[in-house]
């Protein structure tokens, strides 16, 4: 069952065909890679997901819903959460704020009005971010002020605020670059951890065919704007056309 | 969690005694007359409400003066229609400016940055015309909104005061003039009136700070973007803390108002909505207790420096020579009296630059310092 329908979508930036009539149909529980060398207009895809852009045309049809024409506030609010390539974290906050502002918005919804509940009162709130810190290996910082911390906790904490949220589609751009081959294998393994035990469907942008491979059920490749092939990971190695993508035609 | 409840608590009951004390403190620095006390209690809910907008929130609204001057029309008109009694105008200072600010807001809130701030400006300004023109029957124009002998007061007792009053309990009425030092303090029951809605809306930002609603606040500061991607809508939590702010500023209004039963538009002119970001800079953007020093030290140095004429300044400096008497007197003389808005000047750029944090931020760090050479002497 595809929880995730992407047909027909288009983006011009100007001149500038971004996306050129793509299509994608992305299963429930599944990891779904998307690939493709740099400028095929992965991030633009991701982009029109969660509606920081607005494609042309085309449809983005999420568990029955068109999110087109939704805001970025309502697609979260029906369950698709995203995890930034850079991270885009509140700096100026503690690492626990951080997690608890997803989590109360996944609880409470997007506008809840009480001035004078007691932030120690939200201890049900709390414990659920300070598990998931704790998945991640953050739950010894939880006092710390975002900004003060290392560019891969940083990128650890951008993780926790989209698994706080139990989303129903979880879009990953890149969770991985820049890691050291450690954090990129621990990485996969919590990455793995939470498909398998709570089976949240994801997205996954990912230039490191190591993380591809290990995680994905199936992978689209992106060029110039368009899904070339959509298939299960061991017939993606092997095709002519993603070959030709990545390292150009032979004839050319 | 616990200790941030305690220091809180702690600092509740700190401010609490600094206002109760008010009088008696500012008693040896000449601050301890009616008059400058209510000036402080009335500014300081001003500026308090202003930084639940700005110091939270991050948006600098140039136009909340025009809440401050809707609240004291509002107030002027309860006393003219009902009685000389301030509940009735409180209450009426605060819905009308919270009206206001829902439709200013609204509609300002639309953009951030800059271009809110030019929207309120723009806002203050036409109601700060209006009410010199065409809104004249409602405003009393440049004279000023002020009660008259046959204004229908239709609540107004036989036997009840003819000024502003709490149930018969007079505002202007100086109950104590204890001496402390040998300098005279006055305490005042319109102070007190004052400063119970300042201890009160010290608590509820106090409250405000610390709960969920506002974390939301201080992370639209930090990055509203990635709120909104977070599934919250932003909007409604920024309208709610400009409404907030908004009725802040109608209560300082409606308190302005029941200390001096009178109201004049230029209250709500740009200058007073500049004079509250002054005071919310000056004091600590984003702290709880440094709205409150900003406008107790803008409104004290005005009182004192806007007092000194030629004359003072020549007894000052009678000591000297008569021509470098002359001198002196001429090169301080721009900066007083008249012109103390130089000093007020000087003294924002000096802080700015030298303490980025506001006096609050320069307390702190001055607190720091002493207890980190504290901990080297033991070790």
């Amino acid at each position: 069952m595809a929880i995730l329908e992407v047909k027909g979508v288009n983006k011009r930036f100007g001149g500038l065909q971004a996306l050129g009539d793509v299509n994608l149909s992305v299963d429930e529980g599944a990891i779904h890679a998307i690939i493709g060398p740099n400028g095929a207009g992965k991030s633009t895809l991701l982009n029109c997901f969660i509606g920081r852009l607005i494609p042309d045309s085309g449809s983005v049809i999420f568990d029955g819903q068109n999110l087109l024409g939704l805001k970025p506030h309502q697609i979260n609010q029906a369950g698709v959460s995203r995890v930034f390539q850079t991270p885009e974290i509140f700096v100026d906050l503690t690492v626990l704020e951080n997690v608890m502002i997803p989590a109360l918005a996944h609880r409470d919804g997007s506008f809840k009005l009480n001035p004078f509940r007691r932030m120690r009162h939200e201890t049900e709130v709390r414990d659920i971010a300070v598990e998931v810190l704790a998945d991640i290996g953050l739950d010894t910082k939880l006092d710390m002020t975002a900004s003060s911390m290392s560019r891969g906790d940083k990128r650890r904490l951008e993780m926790a605020m989209g698994l706080v949220q139990e989303p129903k589609l979880l879009l990953l751009d890149e969770p991985t670059a820049g890691m050291s081959r450690a954090d990129t294998n621990n990485t996969i393994d919590v990455l793995k951890h939470i498909g398998d035990s709570r089976g949240i469907t994801m997205v996954i942008i990912e230039h490191d065919m190591h993380v591809v491979f290990s995680l994905a059920d199936k992978i689209s490749v992106l060029a110039q704007g368009t899904v070339i092939v959509e298939d299960a990971p061991e017939n993606i190695k092997g095709n002519p056309k993603v070959q030709e993508a990545y390292l150009g035609s032979a004839h050319e | 969690m616990n200790s941030t409840t305690l220091s809180d608590r702690a600092l509740l009951l700190f401010f609490i005694f600094l206002v109760l004390a008010g009088p008696a403190i500012l008693a040896p620095f000449g601050g301890s007359y009616p008059d400058l006390l209510q000036k402080f209690a009335i500014f300081g809910v001003f500026a308090i409400g202003f930084n639940i907008l700005f110091g939270l929130t991050g948006y600098l609204s140039f136009g909340h003066a025009a809440f401050l001057g809707a609240g004291s029309y509002a107030a002027v008109w309860m006393f003219k229609l009902l009685s000389y009694n301030v509940l009735p105008a409180l209450i009426l200072s605060v819905i009308v400016a919270g009206l206001f600010s829902v439709v200013i807001g609204y509609i300002s809130l639309r953009r951030s940055g800059i271009y809110f701030s030019i929207l309120t400006l723009a806002f203050a300004q036409m109601m700060f015309n209006v009410a010199y023109s065409v809104a004249t029957p409602i405003t009393n124009g440049e004279t000023g909104l002020q009660i008259y002998n046959d204004d229908p007061q239709w609540l107004q007792g036989a036997d009840s005061p003819l000024t502003t009053n709490l149930f018969g309990l007079k505002m202007n009425e100086v109950f104590w003039r204890p001496e402390f030092l040998g300098f005279e303090a006055q305490f005042n029951v319109g102070y007190y009136f004052c400063a119970f809605f300042l201890i009160l809306a010290f608590y509820i930002s106090m409250r405000i700070s610390r709960s969920p609603f506002g974390m939301m606040l201080r992370a639209v500061k930090t990055n509203q973007t990635r709120l909104s991607f977070t599934g919250v809508s932003t909007r409604p939590y920024m309208l709610a803390a400009f409404v907030i702010s908004g009725m802040y500023a109608g209560l300082a209004g409606g308190l302005w108002a029941c200390m001096d039963p009178l109201a004049g538009a230029e209250r709500m002119q740009w200058t007073a909505s500049g004079e509250v970001v002054l005071m919310t800079i000056l004091g600590g953007a984003g702290t709880l207790l440094g709205p409150v020093l900003g406008a107790g030290f803008i409104k004290y140095f005005e009182a004192i420096f806007s007092k000194i004429n030629d004359q003072v300044l020549h007894s000052w400096f009678a000591f000297m020579p008569d021509g470098l008497e002359n001198v002196m007197v001429a090169i301080v003389h721009p900066f007083v009296g008249k012109g103390w808005h130089l000093t007020l000047g000087l003294l924002f750029m000096l802080i700015v630059i030298f303490l980025p944090g506001g006096l609050i931020g320069g307390i702190t760090s001055l607190g720091r310092w002493i207890t980190g050479r504290g901990r080297k002497d033991q070790g």
